[in-house]
C-alpha cells in the first residue's frame, strides 16, 4: 500500500502521447524520455510546495495520462 | 478562387471552404454544436461529416477500427491513396514508422533548434527594422517554420516559395481539382529524389540522411516510404506552424488589452501560446470511415470522410469553460490542438518552439502594434487556417 499521506505523480505510459505539457507545466516533476514521450522524475514523490504543480500538470494532460496519488 | 455555391443550412450542407467559415468559423461550429452535433455534406465524394463536439472528435480520433487515417484531407474528389507514414499509417504499421521519427522530433532534439530558430526571427524583424507598417503573415511568421524544416532537412532555405507553391496547390487547390494536388505530388518527388541522390553521394546531418540510414525491421526504408514521410515533413511543418505564429500575432494586433498585459508580463508567454493554440488551432484533420457505426446520433457510412476538427473541438464548452474567450493566463488548457491520441501531431515541440520564440522576439522588439486600420486581415481556407495577409501597424 502507497502511504498515502505522500503525494506522487506517474505516467500511464499506455496513455502518453508526448504532448509535453506535464514536463512543461512542473518540470520539477516530470521529463520526456528519447522518444518525447513523459515519465515522473525519480520516485514520482512530490516535494512540499509542488502539489500545485503536480494538479496542474494532471489538469493539462489531453490524454488522461498523469496519475496522482495522496492528493 | 471559383465561386461556391451558398450554404443554405449548415448542418446538412457544410462547407468549410465557404467564405463565411473562411473570415469566422467560430459562431458556425457553436450553432453546430447546440442543435446537431453532428453536421453532414454532400459537397465531398462519398459524404462528409463534421463532428463539432469535443467528445466525438476525442472518440473517433481514438478509433482506429472504424475510422481510418488513410486519407487525411477531406476532398471533392478523392485522390489515389498516397502514404505518408506515419500519419497516413493505422494500427499495425503506424507504430513502427512513428517511432522511427520520434527521437528526432523529442523535447531534447528540438531544443538544439533554438538558437537558430531566434536568428531567423531575429534577422526577419531586422528586415522589417524602422517600418511603420508590415505584414506579420508575409513579413514574418510565414518564413520561420519554412526556414527551420529546411534546416532540419538539409534543403536550400531560399526554396521556401516552392514549399508554398505545393502546399496551396495539396491542400487548398488539390481540394476540388486532384490534378493540381498530384502535379505538386510529382514536383515534390522529382525534388526529393534529387536531394536523395545528394544524400546517397554524401551523408549528412539532416532528417533526408537519417531516412536513408534508417534501420527498418532490419532493412532500409522503401523508396515510398522515405518520399511519402519528406512529403508529409514538408507539408505538415510550414502552413502550420506558419498560422499558429500568424493567429498568435493577430490576436495581439486586435487586443491591445492582452498585448499589454504580456509585455508586461513575459512570465505568462508559456500560457498564452497554449491559449492561442486552443482558441485559434490551425489545423484539422480527416479520417475516412472504414466500418459502419454512430456517434452523436449521426450513422456514418463507410467510404464518407471525416472532417476531424480538432479547432472546434477546443471550443466545445463542454470541456472548456469561457470556451468562446480567449484568457491568456488560462491555467487548466488540456486542449486538442495537435491531436489526440497515437496520431499526436510529431512536431508538436517544434511548433510550440516555433511560436514561443516568434512571439517573444516580436514582442521584444515591436511592444505596441496594431491591426492596420483599413486594412484586411485574410484567412487561409480549408484545413489549415490562419492569417495570409495582416496589416500592422508598429507604433513608435
Amino acid at each position: 500500500m502507497p502511504d498515502m499521506k505522500i503525494m506522487r505523480v506517474s505516467i500511464d505510459a499506455g496513455r502518453c502521447q508526448g504532448h509535453n505539457r506535464c514536463c512543461l507545466v512542473a518540470p520539477e516533476l516530470f521529463e520526456a524520455d528519447d522518444e518525447g514521450n513523459a515519465k515522473a522524475r525519480g520516485e514520482g514523490i512530490v516535494p512540499a510546495g509542488l502539489e500545485q504543480k503536480a494538479r496542474l500538470a494532471l489538469a493539462n494532460c489531453p490524454e488522461h495520462a498523469v496519475r496522482l496519488t495522496g492528493a | 478562387m471559383d465561386s461556391r455555391t451558398p450554404v443554405e443550412d449548415w448542418a446538412v450542407d457544410f462547407d468549410h471552404f465557404d467564405p463565411q467559415w473562411t473570415s469566422d468559423p467560430y459562431p458556425i461550429w457553436d450553432d453546430l454544436r447546440s442543435r446537431c452535433p453532428v453536421a453532414t455534406s454532400q459537397r465531398f465524394e462519398d459524404g462528409a461529416y463534421f463532428p463539432t463536439r469535443y467528445e466525438d472528435v476525442r472518440e473517433i480520433a481514438y478509433d482506429s477500427e472504424h475510422f481510418s487515417s488513410r486519407r487525411v484531407i477531406v476532398r471533392e474528389h478523392k485522390l489515389p491513396l498516397m502514404p505518408g507514414p506515419p500519419i497516413t499509417s493505422d494500427p499495425p504499421e503506424h507504430t513502427p514508422a512513428r517511432k522511427l521519427l520520434l527521437p528526432a522530433f523529442a523535447p531534447k532534439e528540438i531544443a538544439k533548434l533554438e538558437e537558430r530558430t531566434r536568428a531567423i526571427c531575429r534577422s526577419l524583424l531586422d528586415a522589417i527594422g524602422d517600418a511603420a507598417e508590415c505584414d506579420g503573415a508575409v513579413d514574418y511568421a510565414q518564413h520561420i517554420p519554412v526556414r527551420v524544416i529546411a534546416h532540419m532537412l538539409g534543403v536550400p532555405e531560399g526554396d521556401g516559395d516552392l514549399f508554398r507553391r505545393w502546399i496551396q496547390k495539396v491542400l487548398i487547390e488539390g481540394v476540388r481539382d486532384p490534378a493540381a494536388a498530384m502535379q505538386a505530388v510529382h514536383e515534390m518527388n522529382a525534388y526529393f529524389n534529387a536531394q536523395i541522390e545528394l544524400r546517397r553521394a554524401s551523408p549528412g546531418d539532416d532528417l533526408i540522411s537519417y531516412l536513408l540510414a534508417a534501420d527498418f525491421g532490419g532493412k532500409p526504408l522503401s523508396e515510398a516510404h522515405v518520399l511519402g514521410t519528406l512529403r508529409l515533413l514538408l507539408i505538415a511543418g510550414i502552413d502550420t506552424t506558419w498560422s499558429g505564429i500568424g493567429a498568435s500575432l493577430w490576436h495581439l494586433a486586435a487586443h491591445p488589452a492582452d498585448r499589454a498585459r504580456l509585455v508586461a508580463e513575459p512570465g505568462l508567454l508559456p500560457t498564452a501560446i497554449e491559449e492561442f493554440l486552443r482558441a485559434y488551432s490551425p489545423v484539422t484533420m480527416a479520417r475516412e470511415v472504414t466500418k459502419e457505426t454512430t456517434l452523436g446520433g449521426c450513422p456514418f457510412k463507410p467510404g464518407g470522410q471525416v472532417l476531424l476538427s480538432f479547432p472546434a473541438a477546443n471550443r466545445d464548452p463542454e470541456k472548456f469553460a469561457d470556451a468562446g474567450r480567449v484568457l491568456i493566463d488560462r491555467a487548466e488548457n488540456p486542449h486538442a490542438a495537435f491531436g489526440l491520441g497515437r496520431h499526436r501531431c510529431l512536431g508538436s515541440n517544434l511548433a510550440r518552439l516555433e511560436m514561443t520564440i516568434a512571439i517573444e522576439e516580436w514582442l521584444k522588439r515591436f511592444p505596441v502594434f496594431t491591426v492596420t486600420e483599413g486594412k484586411t486581415t485574410t484567412w487561409s481556407e480549408g484545413t489549415v487556417r490562419g492569417p495570409r495577409l495582416l496589416p500592422i501597424t508598429i507604433r513608435r
